[in-house]
């Protein structure tokens, strides 16, 4: 099975390896707003777990004082002083929380509405490189991490620090020497939990990675069960999922054994020091060198001290995942939108100059006249950006007019780059030379709005939305009336619409009805027609539908085309029927221009592109001898 | 969302709560989850006591500590005073073994702890996995693949936070209760009913934030539901949200979404603050009034210190994991909730099982691959109800190359997933040489009938590696060939690096039509007795289709075969066509016939012929 093989998730590649500290500034911006609040409760948290300090020192002051001195009215008001001080603590306690809950669950909202904002305004080549899994994992996990860090681990950090430093200096005034002894675990305790956080963090990050290739098996088990079971490989499909899933056990397994490992220090150093405080102090109390109250204070201080100082290792351990989160944050959102609609225009025409000056020429005609309108590609050149610098371009040379009105069909070989050069028009890929234009106007010169609102597009991957059918058909156009969806829904001949339980109304996409491949690709054209654009770029729109529908849509497309200018991608003769002339795209460049009738006639590659080989094929030959 | 459109909406919304697949919320029988969760750990029980012996064992050993304080200031220090250091060595001894004692139970109990844990969710994962699986296609049809994926990870997540922080947290906290309400009571029975007396109110906290935090706990998962969703659609369909311009629009519906969950979300963490308050406060009052009686006794002679110093630091341990109860709770809940859905997965039976005893197919009379299928009295409608294919018979014998034509929905694909044993008929039987389908084990099955879909997914690995799924022990030469026999060979080794190309880092430039041509390679690899196409050539080019179907006529040789076209090309390769129509065969003969006759068939010939303008 391939999936044995399974890709390691794109977030392994070795992201460059910054401070934690560093990385976790750059929140400085989101947590800007409400850092008033956020020092409020820090400072806050900082004096209720002094108040917890304080506590002990009540206890050793009732022991010592009134208990020793047989004087209930001091009992009282000891209890009294404890009471207040556990309400102060317990008030303090919930000001912290009230103080930073809003706030914390308003940063994390506006850095996920920031995410969706940048995602959706990335170049698509972004997105081809990016699995959506690995994007949705730093808008939902990574920002659940980034928001417990400051709830918990940023705070407490400082004030645990502070809690220690003042317990330590509590201890050491009342007693030096017991005070040493229980303050002797604290250093080593840090040493061993920042030494354990490191290895931790790695075995961490593995089960993290494993946990990835796990769902990606998952995933792909559930996306391609119809090749699974046609195939009989549940089987296989089921060992490779438990090999990985067993792998996975044997890493959390690992995981355990570093945790109980810590744990086991974590437990026995505190404990064993403070059974050398109690040996110690007894003795002392025997002496008469200490009072029994400093020895309950002691021990009680002690066991106050124990979470923070317990707490060091998982603190820091989170504020290391909270750096790897923010850094996987910052990963995306630096990433560079597509370029600015206002500094656009001047980047295409240098490219232009630089690589091909003949074509600078054309570039100097006016904006009017016959050969600039409609649709024109001139010298365009393409290659993706992650292709080898010595790849040859995806497409080359590039010059195609389609005039107003005129419908021109794209054909070509699978492969030779008829959907990217469909995705240049509406600019879902940036040309890397030459340039487009739109009834004269550079694309790159008008606010992408305003192109994509001239020019609508239909996908060879016909995608819905969450949405109901007439959302769906609707969102291409602003200002679509009732009628205009009538209208698109019959071009397409999307009749079973009015088939379905709720009409344009039935919900569909992830969470409503599926659709067959026909019906989607069906609405997705309905989509394209609806706002009666002025250009419209139709990627083999029919491919999925039988072939009495497409005779019926290739009707009805008829009329709507003639009143836009066009370009369609074309795979059989019947599609290409539906364009005045027709281009052929072969290794990248445009081969051939003309109708379907001249290039059948005088185009090798188009005739076979069209027929096959024809002749030699027996099957087409009884077709031929009936005409 | 437009406003026209929202009333109605919101009715087609109500009418859809009432479906279980379109609320995700498939029925798990009363109890089902509970029954999960026992079938999950029984196996385990050995090591579960044993668990729980670990922890048991470990409390008693930390909590020792403030009693040996107590014996220290109550005997040591006299002793000492009189010159016995016995007490005192005594106290250190057993401070030194329940140090120790409780280190290394506390290591053991985690590392044991963890194999529990770990066997639950090994068991859990691959029962939802095997399940998954064995579900039929319709069940896939109806249940979107995000619920599913997401059963598998974010809900066994959910389990595996309560299991591994969780429970270990919640058991310690009661046996923590219990060692140190007994303590207390041992020690002083006045001030130990004290502090188990504050266990009622805490108790009635408990429940009180439980009920409020579970309700905003499901808010919560509801509305970040619909923020993962509108996230993932967007970024999947990014292509038509740029040619579209939603990108405006979906700010908006983004952060109406968005700004739903951050008030949840504050709302839960507002509850947490709630409770810590009021438990802080019960804890606190309670020590106040135990310290205020206790050392009221002390002066007054009826208590000794030590007792009261030994209380005292029970206390403060007594009421410390309160907090972390409150965590637990919320994992709990949410690991609940997930535990049902997936119950509700696992509780769906699979409409096309597998034979308990299996029979094999008989020996092939000639030395061709094919087989005769027969459909005997079959009919068909979905679960849902609407009968698709009404009583039919139909015979393909061995050999034969049957094109199946017909306009949507007449019922074509579902009469080949019939004979994929995709689905199984409402009524009688699908028979290969004279084996019911339904007798066959899948291995056996699938050497008999594979189908190739219009969907060509592709699985991570390389492209040799996507092609041998169709016979994974296919050496290499094998695979090119069925790759060369089917025209894909050409394109495959101008990719970078050959047949060994990872599809997924280059997935994205691979074209439907070439993921068709290494479906078809697939499929030719297998070497089935029947072989169907359901649409496999739609994304080919004329030349490409056309090279499918020259290797066809080889491959196909002595083969049964049903292939599915809506372009009638394909039936030049056929011996035979059959005309569906709702549900029905209308027309059924060789296919020259059906051409000179006056037929649909005919009819629809001439369409396309004039279609194919050349």
């Amino acid at each position: 099975m391939p999936t044995t093989s399974a890709a390691t998730s794109a977030a392994t590649a070795d992201p460059p390896k910054r401070s934690a500290v560093r990385s976790l500034l750059r929140l400085w911006p989101y947590v800007r707003p409400i850092r008033t609040r956020l020092f409020s409760a820090a400072f806050v948290a900082i004096v209720a777990s002094c108040v917890g300090l304080v506590i002990p020192l009540v206890l050793k002051w009732m022991v010592d004082g009134p208990v020793a001195g047989r004087d209930p009215g001091g009992v009282w008001l000891g209890a009294l002083y404890l009471l207040l001080l556990g309400l102060a603590e317990a008030g303090l306690f919930g000001l912290r929380r009230w103080l930073v809950a809003r706030p914390l669950a308003s940063v994390e909202a506006s850095m996920r509405a920031d995410l969706f904002r940048h995602l959706q305004r990335l170049p698509i080549a972004f997105h081809d490189k990016w699995a959506s899994g690995q994007l949705l994992s730093r808008g939902t996990t990574d920002l659940m991490l980034l928001r417990m860090f400051l709830a918990f681990p940023l705070t407490f950090l400082l004030v645990n620090g502070v809690t220690i430093l003042v317990g330590m200096i509590i201890l050491l005034a009342q007693e030096w020497t017991l005070g040493l002894v229980l303050l002797a675990p604290v250093v080593p305790m840090v040493i061993v939990c920042s030494l354990f956080e490191r290895r931790y963090a790695a075995v961490a990050r593995r089960a993290q990675d494993q946990v990835g290739d796990l769902t990606t098996v998952v995933e792909e088990s559930v996306l391609g069960v119809r090749i699974i079971k046609g195939f009989g490989r549940h089987r296989s499909q089921a060992r490779a999922f438990h090999e990985l899933a067993h792998r996975l056990r044997g890493t959390e397994l690992g995981k355990a054994k570093l945790l109980a490992a810590i744990w086991a220090v974590i437990v026995l150093l505190p404990e064993l020091t403070i059974g050398a405080a109690l040996v110690l102090g007894t003795v002392q109390v025997a002496d008469g060198a200490l009072s029994a109250g400093t020895l309950v204070l002691f021990l009680s201080t002690a066991l106050a001290l124990r979470w923070p100082v317990e707490s060091i290792g998982f603190l820091l351990a989170m504020s290391q995942e909270a750096a790897t989160a923010t850094e996987r944050y910052f990963e995306v959102l630096d990433a560079e939108p597509e370029s600015s609609d206002a500094a656009a225009p001047g980047k295409p025409s240098d490219v232009v100059a630089l690589g091909k000056p003949s074509d600078a020429a054309a570039l100097d005609k006016p904006p009017t006249g016959s050969l600039s309108t409609g649709l024109r590609f001139e010298g365009v050149e393409f290659r993706y950006p992650d292709a080898a610098p010595d790849a040859p371009p995806a497409l080359a040379r590039i010059d195609l007019h389609i005039r107003p009105g005129e419908t021109m069909a794209l054909v070509g070989a699978t492969g030779s780059g008829k959907t990217t050069l469909t995705a240049l028009v509406p600019r879902l890929h940036e040309t890397t030379g030459g340039r487009i234009t739109l009834d004269g106007e550079d694309i790159t010169a008008m606010p992408r709005e305003r192109l994509r609102e001239l020019v609508a597009v239909a996908f060879e991957e016909p995608t819905l939305f969450s949405a109901s059918v007439g959302e769906n058909v609707l969102m291409g156009a602003e200002h679509a009336t009732a009628d205009d969806l009538r209208r698109a829904l019959a071009v397409a001949q999307a009749d079973f619409v009015h088939a379905l339980p709720h009409g344009t109304h039935t919900q569909v996409g992830e969470q409503g009805l599926s659709l067959s491949g026909g019906q989607r690709q069906r609405l997705a054209l309905a989509r394209a027609v609806v706002g009666k654009p002025r250009f419209l770029v139709l990627d083999d729109p029919l491919s999925a539908l039988d072939v009495h529908t497409e005779a019926l849509v290739e009707a009805a497309l008829r009329e709507v085309l003639a009143g836009t200018t066009a370009l369609v991608v074309a795979h059989r003769p019947s599609t290409v029927l539906l364009a005045d002339r027709v281009a052929l795209l072969s290794g990248g460049r445009i081969t051939a221009v003309g109708t379907h009738q001249e290039l059948l006639r005088d185009n090798a590659e188009y005739a076979w592109l069209m027929s096959g080989a024809d002749e030699t094929v027996d099957g087409l030959s009884y077709v031929k001898e009936d005409r | 969302m437009t406003t026209t459109v929202d009333k109605p909406a919101d009715a087609a919304a109500r009418q859809q709560a009432d479906d279980p697949f379109a609320q995700d919320t498939l029925p798990a029988a009363e109890g089902a989850t509970g029954a999960l969760l026992r079938s999950l750990l029984a196996p385990l029980r050995a090591r579960v006591v044993l668990t729980a012996l670990l922890l048991l064992l470990q409390q008693a050993a930390v909590q020792a500590g403030p009693l040996l304080v107590a014996f220290a200031i109550d005997r040591g220090v006299p002793a000492l005073r009189r010159g016995d250091h016995g007490p005192l060595i005594a106290v250190a001894a057993a401070y030194a073994v329940c140090s120790l004692g409780s280190a290394a139970l506390q290591y053991a109990f985690i590392r044991s702890s963890a194999r529990v844990n770990q066997d639950v969710l090994l068991d859990l994962r691959g029962r939802i996995f095997r399940h998954a699986q064995a579900l039929s296609v319709d069940f896939h049809e109806r249940y979107t693949s995000g619920r599913l994926i997401s059963r598998s990870t974010t809900d066994v997540e959910s389990l595996r936070e309560l299991l591994s922080e969780g429970l270990q947290e919640l058991i310690t906290v009661i046996l923590s209760f219990v060692y140190i309400a007994a303590m207390l009571l041992w020690l002083d029975l006045g001030l130990g009913g004290v502090a188990v007396a504050s266990f009622v109110p805490l108790y009635l906290l408990i429940r009180l934030y439980q009920r409020r935090a579970g309700r905003i706990f499901r808010r919560r998962s509801t509305t970040i539901a619909a923020v993962i969703v509108k996230f993932a659609e967007t970024m999947n369909g990014i292509r038509p949200v740029r040619a579209f311009r939603r990108e405006q629009a979906n700010d908006e519906e983004f952060a109406v979404l968005n700004h739903r969950h951050e008030r949840t979300n504050g709302d839960a963490m507002l509850e947490m603050a709630r409770y810590v308050v009021g438990s802080r406060l019960v804890a606190n009052t309670a020590v106040a009034g135990i310290v205020l009686w206790g050392a009221y006794r002390v002066a007054g002679g009826g208590l000794a210190l030590g007792v009261l110093a030994a209380c005292v630091l029970y206390l403060r341990r007594l009421y410390d994991p309160i907090d972390r109860l409150g965590m637990f709770l919320n994992s709990y809940q949410s690991a609940a909730a997930s535990l049902e859905k997936i119950a509700g997965l696992l509780a769906q039976t699979p409409s096309v099982p597998e034979p308990s005893e299996p029979r094999t197919l008989p020996v092939r009379r000639s030395e061709l691959p094919g087989r005769t299928v027969t459909f005997e009295s079959v009919s068909f409608g979905y679960r849902t109800g609407g009968e698709v294919l009404p009583r039919f018979d139909l015979t393909l014998p061995a050999g034969q190359t049957v094109a199946v034509v017909g306009s949507t929905g007449a019922g074509k694909s579902t009469l080949a997933k019939l004979l994929a044993r995709f689905y199984d008929p409402s009524r009688g039987r699908v028979l290969l040489d004279g084996v019911d389908l339904r007798e066959l084990a899948v291995p056996e099955l699938r050497r008999g009938v594979v189908m190739v879909t219009q969907e060509a997914f592709l699985f991570s690995g390389t492209i040799a590696e996507n092609i041998a799924i169709g016979r994974p022990e296919a050496t290499r030469e094998e695979i090119e060939g069925a790759a060369k026999a089917i025209g894909a060979h050409e394109f495959i080794v101008a990719l970078p690096d050959g047949y060994d190309t990872d599809v997924r880092k280059r997935g994205g430039r691979i074209s439907a039509g070439q993921r068709q041509l290494v479906a078809f390679a697939r499929a030719l690899l297998a070497d089935p007795a029947v072989l169907i196409l359901d649409e496999a050539t739609s994304s080919l080019d004329v030349p490409g289709e056309r090279a499918v179907q020259e290797a066809m006529r080889t491959v196909l040789h002595g083969r049964t075969a049903v292939v599915i076209a809506h372009r009638l090309s394909t039936v030049a390769i056929a011996d035979r066509v059959l005309v569906m129509e709702s549900g029905r065969v209308v027309e059924d003969g060789p296919p020259d016939e059906l051409i000179a006759g006056t037929g649909r068939f005919s009819d629809l010939h001439r369409a396309w012929r004039d279609s194919l303008v050349g």
